[in-house]
């Protein structure tokens, strides 16, 4: 029975990802593709991973499909460049690709399915080590603790890549919806307020059970979009120096806590015996901030004008919204 | 006692990064190969994650799994970078695909609509 339901996951997920990349439509494509991120997911639980499968239904299938989707709207609004079919493109025939693929399927699954079956892995010294490790979480021991470094890097990569993407462009708002959706607004009032809850109990639950930083960081990174929409924030994210302040916390928390850690144990980031889980819990908590922020904020393809920088007109425009938004 | 049967998630791993490579070759739009690059780091992703699940253990290798975390959080940044480079591309030249050498230097010499496109760009 598990046999079948895998099975019919897999050709559904498989066909999905064709449908998202070949669909002649590239709405339609993308809304495939956000219901492949939601079916790997599952895969996922399937394959007993519950905090990457809360990872991928929050990132890769909600946040990464409403990137896209943003930016599809804002291609298409810009660009007389009219969606039209694809062509064959460069100098290789699709057929060729084709088939030199097809033998790459075959040497991929050839090579993989010839690895050892049961090998050693290191969920043993994983485990020995997790009383130690001041969580009872393997995945968060191993991503705040025993491999906190790459988690120090990972959080650097966030702020540069929200570097980049306010070096190159100005934010383009979403146009202001809430004339046209009536229930936009009371829907927000009881799901933002409910998502930022969800995003403190993934954090504080992830010690224990699946969850953690990353993923209560993607819903609180959800909840920033969706406060995006509905008009709200404009004001602050003018603000010259919040903003990036809340961008570079998790950053600079993890900074001070790497330095912190190495006067009062002499090696970067091996925590104070006893005191690890605090630890742990102070930079996971300016994290997850940097997270939603950057992941919110993404969204906007680019730097939100701050006061004094933008154009007249579109600071008239702003001010004005800004005035019936304090209601 | 397997609770899966792995050798599936293997394939339909092989078969994402296969399907993502074709759409990263085949299409030209820019949406579409950042899809296709998605697409096959869910693939590889899948790959991971199968063989955290079948190591000798209690529960499945923890490692991969903070990896593949890690990893979905760096290719949603990576994804929003390549957007906002796409769209500076498409403001500068009108064209919401890569083109050849040979037609770029045509392009930019006509430059038929570069001052249109930016004056756009600004006006609200």
């Amino acid at each position: 029975m598990l046999y079948l339901f895998d099975l019919v996951l897999l050709v559904v997920i498989v066909l999905l990802a064709w449908r998202s990349l070949n669909d002649a439509d590239l709405f339609r494509g993308t809304v495939s593709f956000i219901a492949l991120g939601l079916l790997i997911a599952v895969a996922w639980v399937r394959l007993r991973a519950p905090d990457v499968a809360l990872a991928e239904a929050a990132v890769g299938s909600g946040l990464t499909g409403a990137l896209i989707l943003s930016a599809l709207v804002r291609m298409r609004r810009r660009g007389r460049d009219a969606p039209r079919p694809n062509h064959a493109g460069g100098a290789i025939p699709r057929r060729l690709i084709g088939v030199l693929l097809l033998a790459l399927f075959l040497c991929l699954c050839g090579a993989m399915l010839r690895l050892a079956q049961w090998p050693e892995g290191l969920t043993e010294t994983a485990l020995a080590e997790l009383p130690a490790s001041g969580v009872s979480n393997p995945v968060t021991a191993v991503l705040l603790n025993y491999r906190s470094y790459d988690t120090l890097l990972e959080v650097a990569v966030l702020l540069l890549a929200i570097v980049g993407v306010w070096s190159l462009r100005r934010a383009e708002w979403p146009g202001d919806v809430r004339e046209s959706y009536p229930l936009l607004m009371p829907l927000l009032r009881i799901v933002l307020p409910t998502l930022v809850l969800a995003a403190a109990y993934v954090l504080w639950i992830g010690t224990s059970k699946p969850g953690g930083a990353f993923q209560g960081g993607a819903l609180a990174g959800g909840a920033f979009v969706l406060m995006l929409l509905g008009g709200f924030g404009r004001r602050a994210l003018r603000h010259r120096y919040r903003m990036r302040v809340a961008l570079s916390c998790g950053l600079l928390v993890f900074i001070a806590a790497s330095v912190g850690t190495m006067l009062l144990t002499g090696e970067i980031l091996r925590y104070p015996a006893g005191f690890a889980g605090h630890w742990i819990l102070a930079i996971e908590a300016a994290a997850l901030i940097s997270i939603a922020c950057t992941l919110g904020l993404l969204y906007l393809g680019g730097r939100p004008e701050e006061a004094g920088d933008g154009t007249p007109v579109n600071r008239s425009v702003n001010g004005s919204k800004n005035g019936s938004m304090g209601r | 006692m397997m609770y899966f049967d792995d050798r599936l998630y293997l394939i339909a791993g092989a078969a994402l990064i296969t399907i993502g490579l074709y759409a990263l070759l085949a299409h030209r739009h820019f949406l579409r190969r950042i899809l296709a690059l998605n697409v096959m780091g869910s693939g590889v992703f899948m790959v991971l994650i199968t063989y955290s699940a079948r190591t000798a253990g209690s529960i499945p290798d923890p490692v991969p799994h903070a990896m593949v975390i890690t990893g979905i959080v760096v290719s949603i940044c990576a994804t929003g970078l390549a957007l906002v480079l796409a769209e500076c591309v498409q403001a500068l030249t009108g064209r919401t695909e890569l083109s050849d050498e040979r037609e770029t230097s045509e392009h930019t010499g006509a430059r038929p609509d570069t001052s249109d496109e930016q004056h756009q760009d600004q006006s609200p």
